[in-house]
């Protein structure tokens, strides 16, 4: 276990004897000339101080870079952008130069912001029955393997939903259809519920599987953390578990659930390779969950390979607008986790 | 205290009636039997369709009985604790929908000779053809970005638990809790930017390397400050009563206590990457040969391999796709329980 650092503690470079036998008055005492213990000692730790320092102003240094990177090369692409950069839906940057990321950011924000509906209330039911229901030895590995779902690989998602879900998904399409089309959202103008096709709806399905282990995680964490005083006067006062639950646990852990999701919607407009693969790739704004959507992270990952020299910038431009997104996301979701003292550490998100 | 009232009024007249468990049981045979009939007259069918009615069925009848009994807020109990049975089995459908799946199909085409082959010389059209090249592609990257990000991201953590003060340490650790959520494929873009437009050094495994370093460091400073603060501070206290510097008590009391948690976040720092595709889209650029020098020229790497045998649709090729998903869960999964299985052997995480 020991790692390849020098040997046992009391090898140090300390000479042995009276040195370690201090005065009553502790360093007022002189038993010997400070320079032969405290001049060497005194500079390994300004130099090891100094190197750990410049690690972290080196990661804040990374976090300008990516900034600075990102902007110096969207620039360009946007002074060449015959649209508005901003309000254009359309994606050409190699042939007539007009290209936006309307369509992009909106099918972003709709598959996140879909994929937190679907998720929240379940990823809230397994925090609450992890923490609050379940046998403790069970809890522990049932917390495992929800946490197993974020160590599934994205790729992996991506090609179990093409080849797995799309097709099974075809009966839902085709009732929500029949029974709710008339909500613009499971409207099918394009008629195509009843086959099987890449849709907004998979999309946020798939992107609801991967951010639930990140909220319920976080979740988990802050209720565990409730003063059990709190639970136990409620429980004392006759209160059912779920009254309990809902008055004892849940108002103080709600800042630090906020931050949960709010983490969990950053990871989702981020998500990249699984979405690429069954959000399909339309330049269109509709509310129509069940037709082709598009997101940027996506629209990255399929068009860089094919991509000429602007088009890269104009891609490394929708990243920039991505990356902005999502840090403000982020800032909040941390602000509010600061704020509410619960700092979540778990290592799988 | 309930065994001092032994008589059931006293139970009733102190908690209220209960639901007997015979009436429980009852009420939930008596549901699915319903839905049973109902599957059986109506058009519904499948058995997914039956769990998931059969489920919201027995919910409601027992909260429907339990209310009839027992009151209202008990049966709103009941019904807030059969929807979380239900929220924890629902969230691990997709996880054993997804391993399962994987296996079934990924295992007949995981031969040996889809190990160590590479895709050079197989057309787009015919099977065969193996994941040699992309086995030795993220073996390089992954390890060369751990190389990276784990020394640094030590530093990252020694300066922050042991040295920082004030303002800057709180920033560095606010700011490293910002990185966690960089998405990847801005990382990638950034590598790409910095790297390869910039430097114009050109795709290669080390871009890749780099790429996956930024997205692992900050999960190494995270987990190994938690695990370095866990280290008794009376540790530290022996350590320089014997009046050993600060930076050997660092280094030789507090790292070597902590190792084997440090170990862990690492194993599942590890772990996330080797499973991350979009960056090395942008850094790796991808190869169908053994390409070994991570240093220059383009290189594959397992997820980009089977994010690639995705797209391309005919059947060698998804098929192709599946193995490959399969060898990436095998080796991320052995990450995952590995790791675990190291946090339940340490001492000090216990505490």
């Amino acid at each position: 276990m020991v790692s390849g650092t020098n040997g046992a503690p009391d090898a140090g470079p300390l000479p042995p004897g009276q040195a370690s036998r201090p005065g009553p008055a502790g360093a007022g005492v002189r038993t010997r000339p400070p320079a032969d213990l405290v001049g060497p000692r005194r500079r390994g730790d300004g130099i090891f101080r100094g190197l750990t320092l410049s690690a972290g102003i080196f990661v804040l240094a990374i976090l300008v870079a990516i900034a600075v990177f990102l902007i110096a090369k969207s620039v360009p692409a946007i002074a060449q952008d015959k649209g508005n950069f901003f309000t254009t839906k359309t994606w050409d940057p190699d042939g007539s130069k007009v290209f936006g990321i309307a369509a992009l950011a909106f099918g972003t924000v709709l598959s996140s912001v879909l994929a937190l509906i679907l998720t929240v209330p379940l990823a809230l039911g397994v925090a609450i029955f992890i923490v609050e229901y379940a046998p403790k030895r069970i809890a522990t590995f049932l917390g495992y393997a929800v946490d197993m779902l974020a160590a599934v690989p994205s790729v992996v998602y991506g090609l179990w939903a093409v080849y797995f879900l799309l097709k099974r998904m075809v009966p839902l399409q085709v009732f929500l259809a029949d029974h709710f089309g008339w909500i613009p959202l499971f409207a099918d103008p394009e008629n195509r519920a009843g086959q099987f096709s890449q849709s907004v709806l998979a999309a946020a399905l798939i992107l609801g599987v991967m951010i639930l282990p990140i909220i319920a995680a976080i979740s988990r964490e802050v209720i565990s953390q409730v003063d059990p005083a709190q639970r136990e006067g409620m429980l004392a006062l006759g209160a059912t578990h779920w009254e309990m639950v809902r008055m004892a646990v849940l108002p103080p852990s709600r800042p630090g659930i906020v931050g949960g999701i709010m983490l969990g919607l950053g990871r989702a407009l981020g998500e990249t390779i699984a979405i690429a693969l069954v959000i399909g790739a339309s330049f269109t704004i509709s509310p129509h969950i069940m037709s082709s959507g598009n997101a940027i992270a996506a629209n990255i990952a399929v068009k860089f390979a094919e991509a000429g020299s602007l088009g890269r910038n104009a891609l490394i431009a929708s990243g920039l607008v991505l990356f902005a997104i999502t840090l403000v996301v982020n800032l909040t979701a941390r602000a509010i986790i600061y704020r509410a003292g619960a700092v979540e550490r778990s290592a799988a998100v | 205290m309930s065994a001092t009232l032994t008589t059931s009024d006293a139970a009733v007249a102190l908690r209220g009636r209960r639901l007997s468990p015979a009436l429980l049981a009852g009420t939930i045979a008596a549901a699915l039997v319903v839905t049973a009939v109902l599957f059986l007259l109506t058009p519904l069918g499948g058995r997914v369709g039956f769990l998931m009615v059969g489920a919201l069925m027995v919910g409601a009848a027992v909260a429907a009985v339990s209310w009839r009994v027992e009151g209202r807020r008990k049966a709103v109990n009941r019904m807030v604790t059969v929807g979380t049975y239900i929220s924890m089995v629902v969230a691990l459908v997709p996880l054993v929908a997804v391993l399962g799946y994987t296996f079934v199909r990924g295992f007949k085409r995981l031969t040996p000779a889809f190990l160590t082959h590479s895709m050079a010389n197989v057309g787009p059209l015919d099977a065969g053809g193996g994941i040699y090249h992309a086995i030795i592609g993220t073996l390089e990257e992954v390890l060369l970005a751990t190389l990276l990000a784990v020394p640094i991201g030590l530093l990252v953590t020694i300066y922050i638990t042991e040295y920082g003060r004030g303002q800057l340490a709180s920033a560095i650790r606010f700011f490293i809790d910002v990185m966690t959520g960089i998405p990847s494929i801005v990382a990638g873009l950034f590598i790409f930017a910095f790297w390869v437009l910039a430097l114009h050094r050109g795709f290669s495994g080390f871009a890749a390397a780099l790429a996956l370093a930024v997205l692992m460091l900050p999960v190494v400073v995270r987990s190994s400050e938690e695990m370095i603060r866990l280290v008794p501070s009376s540790l530290r206290e022996a350590s320089y009563a014997l009046g050993v510097p600060k930076w050997r008590t660092i280094l030789s009391i507090v790292l070597p206590t902590a190792a084997t948690g440090i170990t862990t976040g690492v194993m599942l720092a590890v772990a996330r990457v080797t499973g991350e595709t979009a960056p090395l889209l942008l850094t790796a650029g991808g190869n169908t040969f053994i390409h070994v020098n991570p240093f220059s020229g383009i290189q594959g790497a397992l997820p980009l391999f089977v994010f690639d045998q995705t797209s391309r649709g005919i059947d060698a090729a998804v098929d192709r796709a599946w193995a490959a998903a399969l060898t990436l869960i095998f080796i991320v999964m052995a990450l995952y329980i590995a790791a675990r299985l190291l946090t339940r052997r340490n001492a000090l995480a216990r505490r």
